[in-house]
């Protein structure tokens, strides 16, 4: 088992109030941080995030030619594993190059007593969908996703 | 909402005049308090709803609209395919055919609340909710094509209830032209686990009790007796509905450039509905309806059987069932024409007046139950289709409360723990496998619904029927 790369307890990510559904925003020093940053955010839309184990991780591979469609394609592949493999994740190593993402997501299976699992994401949306640099220079992604 | 540039046209009718790219005006139904509260991005929304082609009438906004993705939450749109029209994934949502479904037990509420905490026990066990609840079918590829293009028939057919249940679903349980052949691969694995699942978040199972009757006739029509109790399921298609509407959106997205559409925002992504493209996501739209038709159906069994755990000879007859995230086609009579339209409702309910032919023939003098779900602990009503509800918003009204504040802020405020003490002090059993789930659908994160189907009514989109109050909610 590698050691897992990203801590997501100091990552650098954020939720943004959206009706009845939530915004998820990640920040970073480079465009793979700001993606991992908000998928952490996306776990903590269902649960804290520090009480997700790394134990094990999967795979992800994402192409699409456009930065804002991989963002949200790499939200939706976390989902999609959230719901088939019943898992969590906390810990993410995304590798962006081009039209191409690749990542490896940590976790562990979902654990009803001990993640009191709030509420299911069913899907990222296009709703305040952005990926841009920051004045500072830093990194951000962000989108509403339904829950 | 800022008030600048609505028309006040009657006390719950307000106008947008088309400005801009808006090809047909926008309508909000709303009384002075609900549309002050009304986030402006509502008015955003509806108004450039309004500008997508093929567009006929007017975007609709119902009283419980609130901030949605490309069309908002409580937004009604028809689009004509023959003169250019469009289908949208977003305008109908990730939960394909989320809906309510209502059943009669025939039971005094006296009865229900002497067996309450058996009877809430036995439904929380036998009802798969949450995150990474699965359910006990487990279906081969042919079999979800089966489901896909059968609906509640099909489930009926795998022994789930009985074929008189299905006169009382919308489209008798199972709507044509369903395409599983659209529907991709990721989607079917996301279902695979989980048909007869309620799903989490504002999804529930409620035992309620008729607390009030407004309309004595109508009622009677419908075999709503103050007293009585009934159970309301209020769930969507699962996982599959929630990946065909992942997958369109962005396929929608990324070919929205070739169609020619100017988008104001690409969250309204469409495609024509006469489009490759447009074609195979109503198939696969339709099929998502079957799944969640065929999911109710099957969580109607698994109830029936709880309740005759505690109560043996307990039968529970279906009221209706009907969606409120849904593009159907429908026969509207648009300035004296009779025209076929594809109508978009995203978190609003189809409210056939009575005669309509698609009501139930049993139900058809007093109009289609229009079902209308409250907050955790809160009220729900039953509403009736309005004579009038057609030229008003193509036969449309509202499909819930609306939340009025942010989940975050809603843990911010309350306890999960405490709120299922406080609700039990009130006479409702609160049984879900998250406090902080509880917590986030507290009541007080939510309109009040009375104000809402009030408005409904004032409006002339539908009729109060009957007020329901919770006993017993199985929340996801």
């Amino acid at each position: 088992m590698p050691t897992p790369p990203f801590e997501g307890a100091t990552s650098d990510w954020q939720h943004f109030a959206h009706g009845a559904d939530i915004g998820v925003r990640g920040r970073g020093a480079t465009l793979a941080e700001a993606f991992a940053a908000a998928a952490v955010g996306l776990t903590a839309v269902v649960t804290d995030p520090l009480q997700v184990r790394p134990l094990e991780s999967l795979h992800v591979e994402c192409v699409v030619a456009d930065r804002e469609l991989l963002f949200q394609e790499w939200l939706n592949s976390l989902v999609f594993l959230m719901a088939t493999r019943r898992m969590l994740f906390s810990r993410f190593e995304v590798r962006i190059a081009g039209d191409s993402l690749e990542a490896d997501a940590w976790g562990e299976p979902v654990d009803v007593v001990r993640h009191a699992p709030a509420v299911e994401v069913k899907g990222a949306t296009l709703t305040e969908l952005a990926v841009r640099q920051e004045p500072d220079g830093r990194w951000l992604a962000q989108c509403v996703v339904d829950v | 909402m800022d008030l600048q540039g609505l028309r006040r046209e009657s006390e719950c009718r307000w106008v947008i005049e088309p400005t801009g790219a808006m090809r047909v005006p926008a309508i909000l139904y709303a009384d002075e308090p609900l549309i002050r509260g009304m986030d402006d991005k509502v008015r955003a929304q509806v108004c450039n709803v309004a500008a997508l082609p093929g567009i006929v009438g007017a975007a609709y906004a119902m009283p419980d609209a609130h901030w949605g993705y490309g069309f908002p939450i409580g937004g009604v749109a028809a689009f004509d395919a023959d003169r250019g029209g469009v289908v949208s994934a977003g305008g109908v949502g990730f939960d394909i055919s989320c809906g309510v479904r209502s059943l009669l037990t025939g039971r005094r509420r006296e009865e229900i609340v002497a067996v309450q905490q058996p009877l809430a026990h036995e439904l929380s066990r036998a009802i798969p909710a949450g995150v990474g609840s699965t359910g006990h079918l487990r279906l081969s590829s042919s079999e979800m094509d089966e489901m896909l293009r059968g609906g509640a028939r099909w489930a009926v057919a795998r022994g789930f209830g009985d074929v008189s249940d299905l006169d009382r679903v919308e489209e008798c349980g199972c709507i044509a032209d369903a395409q599983p052949a659209s529907v991709s691969p990721r989607a079917r694995e996301r279902q695979r686990e989980e048909m007869g699942t309620l799903g989490s978040g504002n999804h529930y199972l409620e035992v309620q009790w008729i607390a009030e009757v407004h309309d004595d006739a109508i009622a009677e029509g419908y075999g709503l007796r103050e007293g009585e109790v009934v159970v309301s399921i209020h769930c969507g298609s699962r996982g599959l509905g929630h990946q065909i509407g992942t997958d369109y959106l962005r396929d929608m997205a990324l070919q929205a450039p070739s169609f020619g559409i100017r988008l104001p925002d690409r969250e309204l992504a469409c495609a024509p509905i006469h489009s490759e493209l447009g074609q195979r996501y109503l198939g696969a739209m339709r099929a998502a309806m079957n799944c969640a038709l065929a999911n109710r159906q099957i969580l109607t069994q698994l109830c029936r059987e709880s309740f005759r755990r505690i109560l043996p000879d307990a039968g529970l007859r279906v009221l209706y069932d009907v969606s409120h995230n849904i593009c159907k086609v429908e026969e509207h009579v648009v300035e004296g024409e009779s025209r076929s339209l594809h109508v978009h409702r995203k978190g609003a309910t189809r409210a056939f007046g009575p005669g309509h032919p698609c009501v139930p023939e049993s139900l058809r003098e007093f109009g289609q139950p229009v079902l209308i779900g409250g907050s955790m602990g809160t009220a729900s009503y039953v509403l009736a289709g309005a004579a009038g509800g057609e030229t008003l918003a193509l036969s449309s009204a509202c499909h819930g409360a609306g939340r009025s504040m942010s989940r975050h802020e809603a843990t911010r405020r309350w306890q999960g723990r405490q709120l299922v003490h406080e609700l039990a002090g009130r006479g409702v059993l609160i049984r879900s496998p998250s406090m902080r789930g509880v917590a986030e659908e507290a009541p007080g994160a939510y309109k009040p619904v009375e104000s809402v189907v009030d408005a409904a009514e004032r409006a002339g989109l539908a009729r109060k029927v009957a007020r329901l109050e919770p006993l017993i909610c199985i929340k996801g």
